[in-house]
């Protein structure tokens, strides 16, 4: 399959490729890693004029520490993210989500970026992000812009980046001392999440002292599970109050209908999910 | 109208210089600018993984990349694993063991399995099938496809890897 003919800009650095997108009108598209794009491209879902291709922005790709924080390129791969040394001591899920993403090859070149302006409600890397209270940071031309993770996603595809502008990099808290899981339902190898949970718990003594969850493919959004949150905040650290407070996890969400699954059993899913995923991330 | 670009692409140890349209995929540009067939095109919506090549070393879909992506990068497909007329381990690995029978996956399973041995020299069962799970066989000939990787992470493999011209031996190995 063939996609449309395009005219292609390779920038070399943000400035320019923010001054190539003023200039290219309004039917333009940003190529980060292309696993979602081509593809579409390739079905003529998708048929931009032009295509400007970040991969050649070196400034945009790897993590690096930022005191309090991590600073993660907008065009690191999701291989980086599952590997990254500093990602694996500091927020651990999204090692754990990443390493779930589509399949190898994949994960060579999809970017985290990219898959999170991509903003498909059954990807990987929004829940998380969305868990770990992450700061987006999008150029414009304006100048630059910070954006709440509970801001960015907006809707089914849809971001909270403006035409002209471009995520750069996504700033996530150090979380030291938390427990992590990401908790995955598919039908098959390779394949989107049916539904899918990040949990990242913080024990003290047998206690629940705080915990994060976010939910996967629940909603035209990630969402958190506030109502599950609230009910495990203090509660004692057994198997039990787990799976009481995680009869909570489907409140507050609106999940789709498909071939892989109703709604009513993505609710279901929902809470059996958030049960694994909190045991798992505290460890028991 | 699209303008047409000018890439440098290194290819199994060759550098060419084409001009090429934008919307041109690195896979179309392998076999049939470089004709470098040995690189297949199976579904061509990134799932059978029958294109895979390696871009700097590491396993991608080629199918699910513009060639003007791989300007000024190296590119290794499975006409480039053969060394010296020496099958690389993997391909003399998936020749012992009857790891083909169609043969349609052959090049990406092979590509594939090079990629997550790089990363993983020593990789479990779990972790050979979980490293080949962007590969389908449509013959679900998995079983001795995992088998093969094993054999070649565990060195198991003949020494005897002479590329042979005759395609007939292909036939006939592992039915003996």
């Amino acid at each position: 399959m063939i996609p449309s003919a395009f005219d292609y800009a390779a920038p070399a650095t943000v400035a320019e490729a923010l001054g190539v997108l003023a200039d290219a009108g309004d039917d333009v598209k940003l190529l980060a890693g292309g696993q979602s794009l081509i593809p579409v491209m390739k079905l003529r879902l998708a048929d931009p004029a032009m295509v400007v291709d970040l991969g050649r922005i070196g400034e945009l790709s790897g993590v690096r520490d930022d005191g309090d924080a991590l600073l993660i390129g907008a065009m690191t791969t999701h291989h980086q993210i599952a590997t990254d040394p500093l990602i694996a001591e500091h927020v651990p899920l999204l090692a754990k989500a990443a390493a779930t993403v589509a399949d190898p090859q994949v994960r060579h070149r999809g970017t985290f970026g990219g898959a999170l302006v991509h903003a498909d409600p059954a990807g990987d890397m929004p829940a998380p992000v969305l868990a770990a209270d992450a700061t987006f940071i999008l150029a414009g031309p304006n100048g630059e812009r910070r954006v709440a993770a509970a801001d960015f996603f907006q809707g089914y595809f849809t971001t909270a980046v403006d035409d002209g502008e471009i995520l750069t990099h996504v700033r996530v808290p150090k979380y030291a001392g938390w427990g992590a899981h990401y908790e995955k339902f598919t039908r098959v190898a390779q394949q989107w999440s049916i539904v899918a949970v990040a949990a990242m718990v913080r024990v003290d003594g047998g206690t629940i002292a705080e915990v994060r969850i976010g939910l996967t493919n629940m909603a035209s959004t990630p969402l958190r599970a506030t109502a599950v949150e609230q009910a495990l905040v203090g509660a004692p650290l057994t198997r039990e109050s787990i799976a009481t407070a995680s009869a909570h996890a489907a409140e507050g969400t609106d999940p789709a209908s498909d071939l892989n699954g109703d709604a009513a059993y993505r609710r279901h899913l929902a809470e059996v999910l958030t049960k694994r995923a909190v045991i798992a991330a505290a460890g028991l | 109208m699209a303008s047409s670009k000018t890439i440098t692409v290194e290819v199994d140890d060759v550098s060419y210089t084409d001009n090429v349209e934008p919307r041109l995929l690195l896979v179309q540009y392998l076999r049939e600018r470089l004709g470098k067939t040995g690189t297949l095109i199976g579904c061509d919506t990134t799932n059978c993984g029958a294109c895979t090549v390696h871009l700097d070393g590491v396993s991608v879909k080629s199918c699910t990349m513009f060639a003007v992506q791989a300007d000024g990068h190296n590119v290794t497909t499975i006409e480039g694993l053969a060394r010296d007329g020496k099958l690389a381990p993997l391909q003399q690995a998936f020749h012992e063991c009857h790891a083909l029978q169609c043969g349609f996956c052959t090049p990406g399973m092979i590509m594939q399995s090079a990629s997550l041995l790089a990363e993983n020299p020593h990789p479990t069962e779990k972790e050979i099938r979980d490293g080949l799970e962007g590969n389908l066989c449509r013959c679900t000939g998995y079983q001795n496809i995992v088998a093969a990787v094993q054999a070649a992470a565990d060195g198991t493999v003949s020494a005897d890897s002479t590329v042979s011209a005759d395609s007939d031996e292909t036939e006939t190995a592992g039915v003996a």
